[in-house]
């Protein structure tokens, strides 16, 4: 078997419909700080990420030219439905990391939840996208099994 | 502000309903409270959360209330009756009917054949969320988001 050599998720797609208003949502109230944010003429590549990460996410505006129009205007309905996959963040305090998303007026989706591997909660970006945030307990992977099957003992 | 058609706006306020119908299934929601979130009229709801999502306001919920009973069969030790209860039936009869209806076999059955597992929550509420050809509408009661 092959690794391939790979060693790192480098980039990761998020589609917006708007770049302006997702840098807005993302450094405002998620705290991701910018790297890149360059104009190429047929498209402006702006990347975000997690302070202190290296791992980038690209806000990519929906209706570039590997789409033609009708294949565009299917993508931002996904967008706006809410079909399209989702962002699972992770936070040193998701209670107050809840907190301040809510009070800003952010998207709850649902409300912080216990669960054996830790507690988490959902929005959703301006465009219709899920983001989950979990802040992990310490329980090791043998302890998060245990944790389930106490809750059926 | 990003500017949406009018299909996108439609498909934003309609997730917003639905998301609301996520958050709060346990609770008797009804069809006009979801219709002003989603800035329609109570007659106008049903027809266009349909045509957004491919299938009626209470079978959604219907879904979404089987979804967390199997989670709870599957993870707690909770009586049945309770489990019915807890995501939002009235009855034991109803939902027992609408259970098997959707999954294919009883509460008691598929709490039989399936272990807890651990990943995170809202994966296996996606993923273990009855497909929307599963089984025919039963009615509920109890609920209020019935505009089929």
């Amino acid at each position: 078997m092959t690794s391939n050599h790979i060693t790192s998720l480098h980039i990761r797609s998020v589609p917006v419909l708007d770049q302006d208003e997702a840098l807005d949502f993302y450094t405002t109230h998620l705290g991701f700080e910018i790297r890149d944010d360059i104009d190429l003429g047929f498209m402006r590549w702006l990347t975000i990420g997690v302070p202190g990460q290296d791992s980038s996410l690209l806000l990519e505006l929906v209706g570039g030219p590997q789409h033609d129009e009708a294949t565009a205007a299917q993508v931002r309905e996904l967008v706006t439905k809410g079909a399209l996959g989702g962002l699972f963040l992770v936070s040193s305090d998701v209670h107050a990391t809840y907190a301040a998303l809510r009070d800003a007026g952010v998207e709850i989706t649902q409300e912080p939840v216990t669960q054996p591997y830790g507690t988490d909660f959902g929005i959703r970006d301006p465009f219709g996208n899920l983001i989950r945030i979990n802040q992990f307990n310490d329980a090791t992977p043998a302890e998060v099994e245990a944790g389930y099957d106490a809750a059926r003992a | 502000m990003v500017e949406l058609t009018s299909r996108e706006d439609t498909h934003r306020r309609m997730l917003r309903a639905r998301d609301e119908m996520d958050r709060r299934y346990a609770e008797p929601l009804d069809v006009p409270t979801l219709a002003r979130i989603a800035h329609l009229s109570a007659s106008q709801f049903g027809r266009v959360f349909k045509e957004v999502y491919g299938e009626t306001p209470h079978r959604y919920l219907q879904r979404r209330r089987v979804e967390r009973a199997m989670t709870l069969l599957r993870q707690t030790d909770r009586p049945v009756t309770d489990v019915a209860w807890d995501v939002g039936f009235a009855s034991l009869g109803t939902f027992s009917r609408t259970f098997s209806n959707v999954v294919g076999c009883s509460p008691t059955e598929f709490r039989a054949r399936h272990l807890p597992v651990a990943v995170p929550s809202c994966f296996i509420a996606t993923w273990t969320r009855p497909r929307q050809s599963g089984g025919t509408v039963v009615s509920e009661k109890r609920d209020g988001a019935d505009a089929d």
